[in-house]
C-alpha cells in the first residue's frame, strides 16, 4: 500500500480528504489526515462574533464529523516534516511515512512580530478578531465600550481574507449607529497599502463607501510599534496615530512547522507553483490554501477552487502524467458593508474585481462590486454552504474553479 | 505610454514604473531618484542592486524582506527612501511595483 498524508484538517485539508477518498484507487492508497485540533471553526464567522451577530455555537463543529470514515484522522501534534526521507514525525515521536504529502496547515496571526503589539494593552484596548479568543474578547469589550478613537488596522500583507478588516470597519459603523452612539466614535482605517484595496477599480468603490460612512483612511502606514503607554501606533516614517480601541490584523504567518522543517519562506509560507500547486522543493509534496506562497487571496473560496485543481493534479501525479490542471488564482468574496448589505467581488491572478452580474452573465442575480441586500443574504447563506457542501467537496452550482470573464465590465 | 527620462525614451505604466527593465540604466535610475527627491548614495545603489536581483529571481518583494536582506534594516530603509520606501525604491530600480496579493 502507498500512503497519502494530508497535514491540517481545516478548510483546505478537509476538502482534499473529501475529494480524494472517492477519486483515488483505495486498493493502492491509504489516506490519513493529521491535525491536533478537535474543533473545526468556520473562520469567516469570526468577523460577526464581536458584533453579536453570530454566537460561538454557529461557527464550531467537530473536525471528525467532516472527515470521511475511510480516511484515518490522527489527532496529534506534528513535530516535523522530514521531506528528504518522506517522513512525518509526530509530537509523541511516532513516525508516519508518506509517498505523497499535501500540506494544508494554514496561516495564523503573529502579534509578537511587532514591538508592543502583544504588550500590556493586548485584549484590553488592543484586539484581534482573527482568532476565536480574540473575537470573543473584542465582543465583550464592544458591549461595554463608550466611544472614542477606533482604529482598524492591517499590519502587513499578506493576510487571510484581505477584505475582513474593511468589513470590520463597515460593520462597526453600523453597530455604533444602531447603538445610537456613532457620533461618539471616530473610525480610522489604517493600511500598509496605498489605498483601501490593492486593485484600482475595487479600491475606488471601497474608498467611496468608506467616505460615505465617515470612516477616514490612513494609507502607506508601515507599523513599527504599538506604544502601550501612550496608546498610539507609530510607523517607520514617524507617523503617529492615537487610539482608544485598536482592532488590528497582526502579521499573518504560515505554521511554525514549516520553520522547524525548513520548508517555509520568511513568513513560513511554502514556496509553491502557483498553477500546479506542487511544492517548489519536492515533487511529492503539494500545498493548498493559506499555507502556500502563491499570489492569491488567503481565503476559503481560493482553497475551494484550488481543491478542485489539486485533486486533478494529484490524480495526474499518481498516473505519472503531466500536471495539466492549472489554478488561475480565482477568488470570490462577499464584503459585508453593514445594514444588511454586502458587495461581491470575483477575480483571479490576472483580472481585477470589476462590476457586472454573477454567476450568470447578463442575469445575475448577484451584482458584482455593488452593495445589495441579496449579496448580504448570499454571505449569510454561505455558512450553510460551507458546512454542507464546501467541506464535503460538493461543487457549488454555477461557480467553477476557473474565473469567468463574461458578464463583467472590464 | 512613453516617457523621456535622462534623454532616453522608455515605456512606462500610468504610475510611471518602467514596463521593460531592459530599458533601464543608471542614468535613468538617477533621474527617477531626482523626481522622487531622493539623493542616491552608495547604500541606495546597494539596495537597488539587491531589489533588481530579487526581481530577476522572481522572488516577491516586501518591506519585511528588505529588512532581512542584510543590506539595511527597515528603519534604515525608511531613512534612505522616506514615505512608501518600497514603491519609491522599486520605481527607481526600474522594476514593477510590488503587488501585495489580495
Amino acid at each position: 500500500m502507498k500512503s497519502l498524508v494530508i497535514l491540517g484538517a481545516g478548510t483546505a485539508g478537509t476538502m482534499m480528504a473529501n475529494h480524494l477518498h472517492k477519486k483515488i484507487d483505495r486498493k493502492e492508497w491509504d489516506i490519513s489526515i493529521i491535525d491536533e485540533r478537535k474543533e473545526h471553526h468556520y473562520q469567516p464567522g469570526y468577523l460577526f462574533l464581536p458584533f453579536d451577530i453570530y454566537q460561538p455555537s454557529n461557527i464550531i463543529k467537530n473536525v471528525k464529523d467532516f472527515i470521511p470514515s475511510d480516511v484515518e484522522l490522527i489527532q496529534q501534534r506534528i513535530e516535523k516534516i522530514d521531506a528528504k526521507e518522506n517522513k512525518i514525525i509526530l509530537g509523541e515521536g511516532e513516525i508516519i511515512n508518506y509517498d505523497l504529502l499535501i500540506i494544508a496547515t494554514g496561516a495564523k496571526i503573529a502579534p509578537e512580530e511587532i514591538e508592543g503589539m502583544a504588550g500590556s494593552e493586548w485584549q484590553k484596548s488592543v484586539f484581534d478578531f482573527y482568532t476565536f479568543e480574540g473575537a470573543l474578547a473584542l465582543r465583550d469589550k464592544l458591549r461595554m465600550w463608550e466611544g472614542g478613537n477606533l482604529v482598524v488596522h492591517i499590519t502587513e500583507m499578506p493576510i487571510k481574507c484581505p477584505v475582513a478588516p474593511l468589513e470590520f470597519a463597515f460593520l462597526a459603523d453600523a453597530f455604533f449607529e444602531h447603538k445610537n452612539m456613532r457620533e461618539k466614535v471616530n473610525i480610522t482605517y489604517v493600511t500598509p497599502l496605498s489605498g483601501a484595496f490593492t486593485k484600482p477599480k475595487s479600491t475606488a468603490a471601497l474608498e467611496h463607501l468608506l467616505g460615505e460612512k465617515n470612516i477616514s483612511i490612513e494609507s502607506d502606514f508601515a507599523i513599527a510599534e504599538v506604544n502601550n503607554e501612550k496608546k498610539t501606533i507609530v510607523d517607520y516614517g514617524g507617523k503617529v496615530i492615537p487610539f482608544d480601541l485598536l482592532v488590528t490584523v497582526p502579521t499573518n504567518k504560515g505554521d511554525d512547522l514549516m520553520e522547524r522543517s525548513g520548508l517555509g519562506d520568511e513568513l513560513n509560507y511554502v514556496p509553491t507553483n502557483k498553477e500546479t500547486l506542487q511544492s517548489q522543493a519536492f515533487e511529492n509534496i503539494f500545498v493548498i490554501g493559506d499555507a502556500t506562497n502563491v499570489p492569491a487571496s488567503k481565503a476559503g473560496s481560493v482553497a475551494h477552487f484550488e481543491a478542485e485543481i489539486l485533486t486533478e493534479n494529484i490524480l495526474h501525479y499518481i498516473k505519472e502524467e503531466p500536471l495539466s490542471a492549472s489554478f488561475d488564482g480565482h477568488a470570490n468574496c462577499f464584503i459585508e458593508t453593514g445594514h444588511n448589505k454586502a458587495l461581491l467581488i470575483d477575480f483571479n491572478y490576472t483580472h481585477e474585481p470589476v462590476s457586472g452580474l454573477f454567476p450568470f452573465p447578463g442575469i445575475g442575480p448577484l451584482q458584482l462590486l455593488k452593495e445589495s441586500m441579496l449579496n448580504h443574504w448570499g454571505k449569510l447563506a454561505f455558512r450553510w454552504i460551507y458546512w454542507n457542501m464546501l467541506l464535503k467537496g460538493i461543487p457549488i452550482p454555477f461557480v467553477g474553479s476557473h474565473m469567468k470573464t463574461a458578464g463583467k465590465n472590464f | 505610454m512613453e516617457k523621456l527620462i535622462a534623454g532616453k525614451t522608455v515605456q512606462v505604466n500610468e504610475e510611471g514604473y518602467l514596463t521593460n527593465f531592459n530599458e533601464w540604466n543608471k542614468e535613468i535610475g538617477e533621474a527617477l531618484a531626482l523626481e522622487a527627491q531622493v539623493a542616491l548614495t552608495p547604500k541606495h545603489w546597494e539596495l537597488i542592486n539587491y531589489i533588481q536581483t530579487e526581481v530577476k529571481n522572481e522572488s516577491p518583494l516586501s518591506i519585511r524582506k528588505i529588512g532581512k536582506s542584510g543590506v539595511v534594516d527597515i528603519k534604515e530603509f525608511y531613512v534612505l527612501f522616506p514615505n512608501a520606501p518600497l514603491k519609491t525604491a522599486t520605481k527607481i530600480a526600474g522594476v514593477p511595483k510590488p503587488a501585495s496579493c489580495i
